[in-house]
């Protein structure tokens, strides 16, 4: 194993976070500041409460999760698009660095990120609703593993795309409706039943599903299945980024 | 002693249906600076990503020490470093970082020395602080250089390392390349300025439309193909070349006052004392005389135009 190169590159990754706290941090920050305020205080006022939790607080995994997932595919996205696009992914190609290796590395840190995002998006809801957390180590368990999967999604996202319009495509076009139609902001339960199972066929239900059952013990679907389709939809990623290293699909020529 | 790399049979057809390799075969002695010399689009690039791992091959094979690049690819990249023909740097990085980040990637543990001597030596450690992005060309060049060597290789690809740098630039990589060889190091360089080669190689390589058209130690390349010309200073001019003279190969300046006498180094026989008798016979005096050797970039020229 070259740790020294997984050390390498996410110590690389992580600086260049560092260097963009404004926008890696403070943006999502905000923004999801700006949805406590609009759906939580003045529209979350006049909804009853969902499974005895009050609307704002049931709202607050969903938030987590929309951050979670839209921040782990765009960094993770980003971190291999930008060395291809300014060309230093010949080091990167030309080192003794397998690809497990290389997806630590880019995908740990892609993922680690998105944690500490996670985290200070959790604390900032304290500052508008009561919080509590019944299940901690499952909660925890769904943060880093719906982090995890998404950055790996999201390195393939930044292989495949030629183009920054293509990596914005990802995220702008495909998680964000997801997510908002994955039972962010509602229990799948307010839909009329052909929707109910329409929504079944969205993957990102099955996570904000299991996320919000750790905190408040209900879900929309059995812990079980969110899991399984959380370490399917991994194992998934793996082996796409398996097959790109061995082919050097849109890495080599 | 075994070559430190060793290229065999190695072709390579893009999807387009280029075939830019055409069956490659290529040794590199331990210790020796190689230059491959090939017009653009020859090929030059193609093989050395596909060496460093950066393209795939279609066919053959790749040794590094005895290592195949694809099997036991970690043994085979780690002795190598490369510095590409693009400059494809980052931007806000430091240039400390960003050398030191090289030495990592290649798997090796911290250094500061190390990365201070090679900074030292490509005169970059007065900018160690400074952002890529506020570097010259000539300084990122540089750079690029310092990257290649973070991890100590045994094997260094210089791809077009002077193209658009300044002479005295070039002058600096020069003496850096002889200092690389003097500790054991292989440089393997590919240009297509023949100065290059010519200043530094102790081989050279001619790559052509994806073929290897030789291999030659330089001094055996000059001397078998080098061609020299005897320029005679004529005391006066003449109108055209005496008939009695047409056996040799002989032209006329347009100013009518030099006679060039153009012939092979390698022939046991020159022709020049005969060619003197015969100008004294034919009643032309000279004043001076001077000879020179064909360049290797003449030498080049002929080469992939008898190719073509």
């Amino acid at each position: 194993m070259n740790v020294h190169a997984i050390r390498a590159i996410y110590h690389f990754e992580m600086s260049r976070t560092a260097r963009t706290l404004l926008q890696s941090i403070l943006a999502p920050v905000l923004s999801t500041t700006l949805y406590f305020v609009v759906f939580g205080a003045a529209i979350g006022s006049r909804i009853d409460e969902i499974g005895g939790v009050s609307y704002g607080a049931f709202i607050v995994p969903g938030l987590v999760m929309l951050s979670l997932l839209t921040q782990s595919v765009t960094n993770a996205a980003f971190g291999i698009y930008f060395p291809k696009f300014t060309g230093t992914i010949f080091e990167h190609l030309s080192a003794p660095v397998s690809f497990l290796e290389m997806v630590i590395a880019f995908v740990g840190a892609a993922a680690t990120k998105s944690i500490i995002l996670g985290a200070i998006i959790l604390l900032t809801a304290t500052l508008f609703v009561p919080l509590r957390v019944e299940h901690p180590v499952w909660m925890l368990t769904f943060l880093v593993l719906t982090a995890l999967t998404f950055s790996l999604f999201g390195f393939i996202i930044g292989i495949w795309a030629d183009g920054f319009e293509k990596l914005q495509i990802v995220p702008l076009l495909i998680i964000t409706p997801l997510t908002f139609l994955g039972g962010s902001f509602y229990s799948i339960e307010m839909l009329p039943p052909f929707w109910q199972k329409v929504t079944l066929l969205n993957p990102v239900v099955y996570l904000i599903s299991g996320f919000r059952w750790s905190f408040y013990g209900i879900a929309d679907v059995s812990v079980a299945i969110s899991l399984g389709m959380t370490a399917f939809f991994m194992l998934a990623c793996l082996i796409a980024i398996w097959w790109i290293f061995r082919t050097g699909w849109r890495l080599k020529s | 002693m075994a070559p430190v790399l060793s290229v065999e049979n190695v072709s390579k057809t893009y999807e387009s249906g280029f075939e830019a390799l055409k069956g490659i075969s290529l040794e590199i002695e331990r210790g020796e600076i190689f230059a491959l010399l090939g017009p653009n689009g020859a090929g030059k690039t193609t093989l050395i990503g596909i060496i460093c791992g950066i393209v795939n091959m279609s066919s053959g094979s790749v040794t590094v020490d005895g290592h195949d690049v694809i099997a036991d690819y970690r043994a085979a990249r780690s002795m190598i470093g490369l510095v590409p023909q693009e400059l494809a740097t980052d931007a806000f990085e430091s240039v400390w970082a960003t050398v030191s980040f090289s030495r990592g990637l290649f798997g090796k543990p911290r250094n500061p020395a190390h990365i201070e001597k090679v900074l030292r030596d490509l005169s970059l450690w007065e900018k160690k602080d400074a952002k890529i992005i506020t570097l010259s060309g000539g300084m990122k060049r540089r750079l690029l250089i310092a990257k290649a060597l973070a991890h100590e290789p045994e094997i260094l690809f210089l791809d077009e390392p002077t193209a658009g740098v300044d002479v005295e630039l070039r002058r600096d990589m020069w003496r850096l390349v002889r200092q690389l060889r003097e500790t054991g190091v292989t440089v393997i360089l590919t240009t297509h300025y023949i100065e290059e080669a010519e200043e530094m190689a102790d081989r050279v390589g001619v790559i052509n439309r994806g073929e290897i058209i030789l291999v030659e130690e330089k001094s055996e390349l000059m001397r078998k193909l080098g061609r020299k010309e005897l320029m005679l200073y004529l005391n006066e001019p003449v109108a055209e070349i005496p008939a009695a003279l047409s056996g040799y190969d002989l032209a006329l300046t347009e100013d009518k006052c030099r006679l060039v006498y153009t012939y092979d180094t390698a022939r046991d026989r020159t022709g020049i004392t005969q060619l003197l008798q015969d100008l004294s016979q034919a009643g032309i005096r000279f004043r001076d005389l001077e000879t020179r050797e064909s360049s290797l970039e003449e030498i080049f020229v002929s080469l992939v135009e008898d190719k073509q």
